[in-house]
């Protein structure tokens, strides 16, 4: 028996026609996530109510974009940010956007998607960025991550304004004028020691940590760069036992003598913490402690004034860290993913972060230092004025630089100069320092 | 006729298959490895695999592109921190056992004492430490210790005696990290010798004190025998777990200060993850693994022969 559903030839080639034609006729229509999906990965703000900014932004460019997007913010606590990293790196599968911090585009540099046609743009729309962000992210002459604004910071000194003028004999309101150039050209490291000695004296030591966390290394890292003193150099060449270095932790013995005793400890809560209780006259910090104290203690806020590091005999260097967003080169929307870098590189999208972290948040473009947030965020008034390097008053700068990537990153994370200042400190002769230092530093040569 | 003469044979062989795998089914040991199959699984994948591929890593150059067969460990060989590291572990490790099984043994003597009817609630409260989850109980210790703001200071300030920098200082750092690995672990040690006590026969004390043993003999030669093994398998245990003890450093001093209380695992990964350098961490990890191992299998095999003896 014929089947009643037999096609022709014919039949077949006249349906396949149609269906072509009508399928060519009709209008092309975009749906939701028609460009594709995003899986992002976003450093988790501390401050309350700054992702909503970041989600806000690239909400809206998903919209226009047509991309389905998903977004993670990931804490850096607990390194759960750091391990995230790790772990995608390892199974070549993950976010397609994905934040690092400081060291972390050098060490997966070979994974990364190369985004010199972004930056190329973005550095022709909005102004060059400091070498030390040029340090960072781009490797062997290539960018391999953009600079991101959440999360970038400078960590120089937060000050209790009554109590250095009170104790130190130093006006930080009129040394940094909100609204104003700095005028702080005697602000020297010589000065800076003479307030510690004499604030200690007066039972408010400065709270400067010599552990091993990001805030005590940054700030030993400055230090270090104000005397020229540098342990590896750019070929490779070990630098510790030279002149410069043993300057830097001179400095640091006589400096120690008047921080808290427990300084060896500290981490990156312990400075904020002294500060916010009321117990010290200056630490180095980007202004999270001040907004805490807002919320906290705003008699303590009402004295602080964030403003530039005090200059050694090379030169005045701000420790200053660098969070990137970046793209994995096994990542599945490359296109889109670049697409949305460019988008949350542009001013409007970083003034918003900025003004959604409370000014915490730093632009590395050279064109976005002057953000209405930083002259209008108070109490008081200004305080944040001189938190960006908007005036180029100083040398942003990243301890163990300009040491090769994956020597710096040893230094960095195993807190090299704080442990030599410490044990130096402790007693150890200046020179077994620098042979222990010396010693470690072989040993970060590995390849 | 030949049809039928030809399919005989594997009649027969298929019916020899199912009843052979009928009675394999039957065997008390395949039950047994099936119930098991899911935890062997699980353990298989969740420990067997990671320990696999943590020994490939070690195997691997920094960049982790290269075969560099053993040469990440004759590295470490030449590192003064990593020795640190090795002595500070051993210290760790010891001192903490030692402790651990001390006091366990002096506590679970004082419970083993107290009335039946009260037992129970010194037992529940003496296990709290070792319930709760040390990342938990350490973040408590960590303010107790704080640097700036130490509840120990403050007592110690009322009776005018001068801050101790807890953390701070390298000896003290080192003695508060064991304390809060004793304080942990000592309820375990407690608990399991409290169960070797209560299975001590109660005739053999008697036949003792009839001989006219004395409180030290008693326990020389009657209660330390009868828990040879508990003890043994208990130090072996806790030696284990101690020597990878990280969340007591990384939480109360991350390693810190100068380095003078890391431990393998916290050095691993200050290298491995936060250094970026996996195989140099996976070696560190690794390095303890052999001699362990060794200590175990004299333990295990001290215990097996007086098994049998017994």
């Amino acid at each position: 028996m014929p089947s009643r559903n037999k096609i022709s030839r014919r039949k077949f080639v006249a349906t396949t026609a149609a269906v072509s034609a009508t399928m060519v006729a009709a209008p092309f229509v975009r749906t939701a996530g028609a460009a594709g999906k995003l899986a992002i990965a976003f450093w988790d703000h501390w401050v309350p109510g700054a992702n909503n900014a970041t989600k806000a932004l690239v909400e809206d460019w998903a919209a226009k974009e047509k991309v389905d997007v998903q977004i993670d913010f990931i804490p850096s606590q607990g390194n759960k940010l750091l391990l995230t990293i790790a772990a995608e790196a390892q199974a070549k599968s993950g976010h397609d956007i994905i934040a690092m911090s400081t060291w972390l585009p050098a060490e997966h540099a070979r994974n990364l998607e190369p985004v010199d046609d972004i930056m190329a743009e973005l550095i022709k729309q909005n102004g060059k960025v400091n070498a030390t962000v040029e340090y960072l992210g781009k490797i062997n002459g290539s960018w391999v991550a953009v600079p991101a604004t959440v999360g970038s910071q400078i960590k120089g000194p937060c000050s209790r304004i009554d109590l250095m003028k009170q104790h130190a004999g130093i006006d930080v309101q009129a040394m940094y004028p909100a609204g104003a150039p700095a005028n702080a050209d005697g602000w020297t490291l010589d000065v800076f020691l003479k307030a510690a000695e004499a604030c200690h004296k007066a039972g408010y030591p400065f709270g400067i940590g010599l552990g091993t966390t990001a805030d005590n290394v940054d700030t030993a890292g400055s230090i270090f760069h104000s005397y020229g003193a540098v342990l590896v150099d750019a070929n490779e060449k070990i630098l510790v036992k030279s002149d410069p270095v043993r300057q830097a932790l001179d400095y640091y013995k006589r400096l120690m003598q008047f921080l808290p005793p427990d300084v060896p400890a500290w981490d990156d809560s312990s400075n904020n913490k002294w500060l916010v209780a009321g117990k010290g006259a200056l630490i180095m910090n980007p202004p999270s402690a001040w907004a805490v104290a807002k919320r906290d203690a705003p008699q303590v806020a009402q004295q602080l004034w964030t403003h530039g590091m005090p200059a050694g005999p090379k030169g005045r260097f701000a420790p200053f860290v660098n969070y990137f967003w970046s793209t994995w080169s096994f990542g599945k929307n490359k296109s889109a993913a670049k697409s949305l870098l460019a988008h949350l590189s542009t001013r409007p999208a970083a003034e918003k972060m900025v003004a959604a972290s409370g000014g915490y948040d730093i632009p590395s473009f050279e064109k976005f230092q002057d953000f209405k947030t930083w002259e209008e965020e108070g109490p008081p008034k200004g305080t944040l004025y001189h938190y960006p390097n908007r005036h180029n008053h100083q040398i942003l700068s990243v301890a163990a630089a300009p040491a090769p990537h994956k020597i710096a990153v040893q230094i960095y994370v195993q807190g090299l100069m704080t442990k030599m200042a410490v044990r130096h400190f402790q007693g150890e002769a200046m020179e077994k320092t620098l042979a222990w230092a010396e010693g470690e530093l072989e040993g970060f040569m590995r390849s | 006729m030949v049809d039928a003469a030809l399919s005989a044979p594997r009649e027969v062989a298929t019916t020899d298959s199912r009843s052979g795998l009928r009675r394999a089914m039957q065997r008390k040991s395949s039950v047994a490895f099936f119930m098991a199959l899911p935890l062997i699984s699980l353990i298989t994948l969740l420990v067997l695999y990671p320990a696999l591929y943590s020994l490939h890593l070690a195997t691997l150059n920094k960049s982790m592109e290269r075969f560099v067969g053993l040469s990440n460990f004759t590295f470490l060989f030449n590192r003064q921190t990593f020795w640190l590291v090795v002595k500070q572990s051993c210290i760790f490790a010891i001192t903490a056992v030692v402790f651990k099984a001390l006091i366990g043994f002096i506590v679970a003597h004082f419970v083993h004492n107290i009335p039946a009817k009260g037992q129970r609630k010194w037992r529940g409260m003496l296990l709290v430490p070792w319930v709760i989850p040390p990342a938990m109980s350490t973040l408590a210790w960590l303010w107790l210790f704080d640097p700036s703001y130490s509840a120990f200071n403050w007592v110690l300030a009322i009776f005018g005696i001068d801050p101790v920098p807890w953390t701070g200082d390298a000896y003290w750092a080192r003695f508060s990290v064991i304390l809060v690995n004793i304080w942990i672990g000592a309820p375990f040690f407690m608990i399991m010798y409290l169960a070797a006590l209560k299975s001590v026969p109660e005739q053999l004390y008697e036949a003792a004190e009839i001989d006219g043993a004395n409180w030290w003999q008693r326990m020389w030669f009657v209660t330390l025998p009868m828990m040879r093994n508990i003890i043994a398998i208990t130090a072996l245990f806790s030696l284990i777990v101690t020597f990878a003890n990280f969340d007591i450093v990384r939480i109360l001093t991350a390693g810190g200060p100068i380095d003078m209380t890391h431990v393998f695992a916290t050095w691993s990964f200050r290298v491995g993850i936060e250094g970026g350098d996996i195989p140099l961490g996976a070696s560190v990890s690794l390095f303890m693994v052999p001699i362990l191992a060794i200590a175990a299998v004299f333990i295990l095999r001290d215990i097996t022969r007086r098994g049998s003896e017994v």
